[in-house]
């Protein structure tokens, strides 16, 4: 009993058998929430993920079903009709089965229509304008290599974080830019898994994307269209705040930059009034460039550069500080492409220039210490 | 391969024409497509007012009447006079450099008026899209060119109907394609 | 042996003669040696793709990795997805067709012998010329897809070589349509009707009619980014009112028929190989044709399914997916004949059997993730993810390459005349399926779990998890490489070998099987006269009504000789130097278009008409009558 078991795992089938197996464990296992992997996109955290991810789940468990029907019949038919010694005369040569090909034309015609119906209303249901009067407007631009975002009815930018208030939808409007122009800019894709699919911001559109966070937290995402050198290095957050919480972030975004006293920060205010001053803005001063990030209140913030680095330094549990990693940001003001792969100079120029010619280490680590003070 | 030897009963080398007549309306019909999207784009620059019916209607003609001095080529082939044949190839061709030459002069003509390659989407299109077609043109006139040598110097012979033939049926396929791109282009924005 | 009796004219250039001999393969109209340099040149280029893949994997299985530059990788993906596509899978399935399409329907050769020579060499030069752009400042680096307007942005000429090189490679591709196309609608062997053509003639049917209808799309797009790019017109310049999404529309939909391209002919090979490792005929012949026709005129209407995530109207999205999901129907019709084919068989499992079966159940995992992305809600958390990428893998790797190693076991003996060993190949099949498994079915995982596509680091955010898998994938990966050479071995050892292949090794069941191993150099003594589908088998078998087959004693299994002439009065065409002088234009004109070179762009084109003229003087065979077949492409 055991030889002829052990004789019919020894077929090619052995490996699908297990694999199909340890795939429905694995898929099992991901279906639930995991969270070592903070950007999946298998535990929605808000209605616009979750909907997608309730469908999918039936799909995914109707696929896992097909997947174990048609390969367990590749595996009977290899064992059962393999060839053996003692056959001579040639099978019986049957050309088809005409109710067969119906019946496996029919049925998955009908599962597919059936399957189309929620498809096509969510379709819909996603894309339709919140009707909630909380609805919050915020647009959002992409840049190569970072997202920026504006509250038009709030009078705020920032950059690299998408701040939203908890159990509000948000309806983002997206498009490409780079320094205010559509030309020279590239397509991109906003993408926070846990709280919504995708959508390209491309420039000379204006795309929507409805989401909305049930949990206060911090979101990861990444862009999701291929952008160019840097493409990798783009990163997304979302981070949702308790209405307390978002009320005092608006009320602190909405503040002008306060003027550094003396020392360090005010010297290094001075170098970056006339450094920084073309491509980035500081409301309260003369900054008011926008081919970068806008640095109002820049530590306000947990990641810059494209969220790919961090602004505090973070303890051994691998959460924030109130440090700044000011060392970190002193060498990126200095020579920003040292640390990021850009092309701020030559044809079709993106990205932050270098400084190491300019501005000293003393130089970078005073503009650094300025920096720390907007928050 | 005698006709009579194909599975078919058509020429190998008139049923290839044929199939690549198939790509090329696809091909055509990308670059039409691409101008459908783009014809009101014209970035502060000329639009379709630009056009001089009147003169395109002219080399239109001429277009549409070599094709039927191309028929009667081939008819002329048919019936072995090969003198008849290379005079009406000739005119075909002749034709076919008036509508080029028209072509010439009607771009040099919109870039004077501002109107250049690289000036907005719909320019782009445009002279991509004719220039395509003239292109198209160029090589059936450097094709009726070499069947008129080849035919007078005797390499292409009285019972060889199917090169003329073959040849039309390209020429006819170039004329069709400017019978819709002048509908398209010229006339429907005009109408 | 075809009649070299007649002297060539004198001329400036004396007509090429020899069949032998290492010049003759430069020069060769014979669809057969056209067919192995087509597959030789595409293994090598899978090895270069394959190399490409490995320095990918090898960057991503560690997170934050910086053994690559992020321009590095930016090209190596990008060439590693073009190469597969375009150097490798195409001009697989173009050797196969080249080599049997003939002989399966008994013919001596290809409509258009000349311009079969032509496409071969245009495919080389298209390859050639991508490749010299690692060179020449640095090789296309915005994805095989490139979408503008990034591909208009990247300075450098990088993209220029992207959109010429493709446009030569489709070339090459369009050329050879018409003339297979041509071949099998007008040179069948009498009594060859449709419907008892073999499901390979099928599919390469279908095949040629999608690359007939989608390649010229494509060159349109090619040739509005090559504008834009060199000639600054404004196609795709948002600045002036272009439009980025038309590049996606024209390069989609060229691109889904594309991957029915890719495909369709491992489909129809393994159509061949199923039936014979299973002493029976294909099940529902007529369905697995009409399926495969109904996926091609589908596949030209899915193409927006690549484009959910660009923001187009929800009807628009409703109608693709709708599409998409239905084209799973046909496809599925497909795996279940198949299976039947096998079902009541009595199965051998060699090498080639191996990878058919291998192909059906790989391809039935990719198809079932194809159907997931169709649910469009939840594309939008699998585009431009490693799920996409496990997807495509498990078609084209599990799908397409499988069935493409199975075609070169089961045809090796015919092509060469030697048999692949049966041992290695065994060792082939199982570290190679072990290989892919590792390799992409963690990428589902990695996929779901945020793991987004064409990012030149793995970020460490992402989580241990997602790490674990990239590291699995790039051990299976490196198991393919073993495989791989395995395969390599193996071919080497059937090269050394004196052992002759016999005529029909497998006891298979169409004419191919009916010339010598290797065929002679005009294919049959005499053209077969077809009186069934599966000619061949019914020559060997007789069916009862029961359906039972029984072997014929004195069957006409043989291709005879009856003028016992050995073929000599048959006359091939001549080998030619115009098709290997003509392409040479192509990178000619390729490197002007790139540098912006006019005396270079005017040579080019002479070039290529001198060629055309000297081809079309040229009759196919010397000293032909030319009444009979003068001046054929």
């Amino acid at each position: 009993m055991l030889g002829t078991i052990r004789e019919r795992i020894r077929r090619r089938d052995r490996g699908t058998r297990l694999q199909s197996i340890a795939l429905l464990a694995v898929m099992a296992m991901v279906l639930g929430a995991c969270s070592n992997a903070p950007q999946s996109a298998m535990d929605p955290q808000g209605p616009y993920a979750q909907d997608p991810h309730d469908l999918i789940k039936v799909v995914f468990g109707l696929a896992a079903f097909i997947f174990v029907l048609v390969q367990g019949l590749i595996v009977y038919t290899v064992v059962k009709f393999r060839r053996k010694p003692e056959d001579d005369a040639l099978p019986v040569q049957t050309h088809g089965n005409t109710k067969l090909e119906v019946f496996w034309t029919a049925v998955p015609a009908l599962v597919l229509a059936v399957l189309a119906v929620p498809t096509v209303q969510m379709i819909f249901d996603l894309r339709a304008e919140p009707d909630s009067p909380d609805t919050m407007t915020v647009e959002v631009i992409g840049h190569r290599w970072w997202f920026e975002y504006r509250y038009p009815d709030l009078g705020i930018v920032t950059a690299n974080e998408l701040v939203i208030p908890v159990g509000r939808p948000v309806r983002l409007e997206m498009t490409s830019l780079e320094a205010g122009q559509a030309s020279n800019a590239v397509i991109h894709s906003f993408w926070i898994p846990a709280l919504a699919g995708k959508r390209d911001v491309v420039p000379g559109r204006i795309n929507t994307l409805n989401l909305q966070a049930d949990h206060a937290g911090r979101y990861l995402g990444q862009c999701a269209e291929f952008c160019g050198l840097s493409h990798a290095n783009m990163r997304a957050r979302a981070v949702a705040l308790d209405p307390a919480d978002w009320d005092l972030w608006v009320a602190g975004q909405q503040q002008p930059a306060a003027t550094p006293a003396g020392g360090a920060e005010a010297a290094g205010a001075a170098l970056f009034a006339n450094t920084c001053v073309a491509c980035h803005t500081i409301d309260g001063t003369n900054a008011a460039g926008i081919v970068g990030p806008d640095l109002t209140h820049l530590m306000s913030r947990r990641e810059f550069a494209g969220a790919i680095f961090d602004l505090y330094l973070r303890d051994e549990a691998g959460n924030f500080t109130n440090q700044p990693n000011l060392a970190l940001l002193a060498d990126w003001v200095r020579c920003a492409p040292d640390l990021k792969a850009m092309r701020p100079t030559g044809e079709n120029a993106v990205g932050m220039l270098c400084f190491e010619d300019v501005l000293s280490e003393a130089d970078a680590a005073n503009i650094a210490a300025y920096l720390a003070t907007l928050r | 391969m005698q006709v009579s030897e194909t599975s078919m009963g058509v020429d190998n080398r008139k049923m290839a024409m044929w199939i690549f007549l198939g790509s090329e309306f696809l091909f055509f019909g990308a670059f039409i497509s691409t101008y459908l999207l783009y014809f009101d784009r014209t970035n502060g620059g000329p639009g379709v007012e630009i056009f001089d019916i009147p003169f395109t209607s002219v080399s239109s003609f001429v277009l549409l009447m070599s094709s039927l001095t191309m028929v009667l080529a081939h008819h002329a082939h048919t019936q072995g006079d090969m003198r008849r044949m290379r005079m009406w190839t000739l005119a075909t061709a002749l034709q076919g450099m008036v509508f080029i030459g028209g072509q010439v002069y009607e771009f040099s003509k919109f870039n004077l008026e501002g109107l250049g390659l690289t000036t907005s989407p719909f320019s782009s299109s445009f002279f991509v899209l004719t220039g395509f077609h003239g292109a198209h043109v160029t090589i059936g006139i450097l094709m009726l060119l070499a069947l008129w040598w080849l035919s007078h110097t005797g390499k292409v012979r009285e019972d060889q109907p199917l090169k003329t033939e073959i040849i039309g049926l390209y020429w006819h396929f170039v004329d069709i394609i400017w019978v819709i791109i002048f509908t398209v282009v010229y006339l429907i924005p005009a109408g | 042996m075809s009649s070299a009796t007649a002297t060539a004219p004198k001329r400036m250039l004396a007509r090429p003669m020899a069949e032998t001999g290492w010049k003759s393969w430069l020069t060769t109209v014979d669809h057969k040696k056209i067919g192995i340099m087509y597959g030789a040149l595409a293994l090598f280029f899978f090895l270069v793709g394959g190399l490409e893949a490995v320095l990918v994997r090898l960057q991503l299985a560690q997170a934050e990795s910086t053994l690559l530059s992020e321009e590095a990788y930016n090209q190596l993906f990008t060439m590693h997805g073009i190469t597969m596509v375009f150097m490798v899978v195409m001009p697989m399935a173009a050797a196969f067709f080249n080599f049997f399409i003939p002989l399966q329907i008994g013919a001596r050769d290809v409509a258009f012998p000349r311009l079969n020579a032509f496409s071969l060499w245009t495919f080389l030069f298209a390859g050639l010329f991508l490749y010299s752009s690692f060179f020449l400042g640095g090789a296309p680096n915005g994805g095989w897809f490139g979408y503008a307007p990034l591909s208009t942005a990247i300075p450098g000429n990088n993209m220029a070589f992207y959109a010429v090189g493709l446009q030569i490679a489709g070339l090459s591709s369009l050329v050879a349509s018409v003339n297979f196309l041509t071949t099998i609608f007008n040179m069948r062997a009498p009594g060859m009707t449709m419907m008892r053509m073999p499901m390979f003639i099928w599919m390469a049917i279908v095949v040629q009619f999608l690359l007939l209808f989608s390649l010229p799309i494509i060159a349109v797009a090619l040739f509005e980014l090559t504008f834009d790019v060199n000639f600054s017109t404004n196609f795709f310049q948002t600045a002036s009112g272009g439009d980025p999404v038309l590049w996606q529309h024209l390069f989609w939909l060229f691109g889904h028929p594309e991957v029915y391209i890719l495909i369709l002919p491992a489909m129809g090979i393994v159509s061949e190989v199923l039936p014979v490792f299973s002493r029976k005929p294909l099940f529902g012949y007529a369905a697995v044709a009409f399926a495969g026709a109904a996926i091609a005129f589908m596949g030209f209407g899915v193409w927006v399914h690549h484009m959910f995530a660009v923001g187009l109207s929800p009807v628009a999205e409703s109608a693709f997916a709708l599409s998409t999901m239905f084209i799973a129907v046909p496809t599925g019709i497909k795996i279940f004949n198949w299976i039947f084919t096998m079902w009541g068989g009595q199965l051998t499992f060699t090498a080639a059997m191996k990878f058919a079966i291998g192909f059906v159940a790989m391809f039935t995992i990719g198809g079932l993730s194809g159907v997931s992305h169709a649910v469009v809600p939840h594309n939008a958390q699998q585009t431009d993810t490693y799920y996409i990428v496990a997807h495509f893998h498990y078609v084209l790797f599990g799908g397409a390459m499988f069935g493409i190693v199975s075609g070169m076991y089961y045809w090796w003996p015919k092509m060469f005349g030697k048999m692949l060993s049966e041992k290695l190949g065994s060792w082939h099949f199982w570290t190679w399926f072990l290989g892919f498994n590792l390799a992409f079915a963690p990428m589902h995982l990695s996929g779901l779990l945020g793991q987004p596509r064409r990012t030149a680091v793995l970020p460490e955010e992402l989580g241990p998890t997602v790490e674990m898998y990239n590291l699995i994938s790039t051990v299976g990966a490196l198991i393919i490489v073993v495989s791989t050479m395995i395969f390599l071995v193996n071919i080497f050892q059937s090269w050394r070998s004196d052992e002759k292949a016999p005529a029909d090794p497998w006891d298979a069941r169409t004419l191919e099987w009916l010339t010598t191993s290797p065929p002679k150099a005009h294919n049959f003594d005499v053209i077969p006269t077809v009186t069934a589908r599966d000619e061949f088998w019914h020559r060997k078998y007789a069916e009862t009504e029961a359906g039972a087959a029984v072997p014929i004693p004195a069957g006409a299994s043989d291709d005879h000789d009856p003028d016992g002439d050995h073929g000599e009065h048959i006359h091939m065409p001549h080998p030619s130097y115009w098709p290997l002088f003509m392409t040479v234009a192509f990178p000619i004109l390729g490197y002007s278009v790139i540098y912006r070179s006019l005396i270079g762009g005017v040579i080019g084109a002479l070039w290529m008409l001198v060629g055309m003229f000297g081809w079309v003087i040229e009759p196919l065979a010397e000293g032909d009558d030319e009444s009979a077949a003068a001046a054929a492409h």
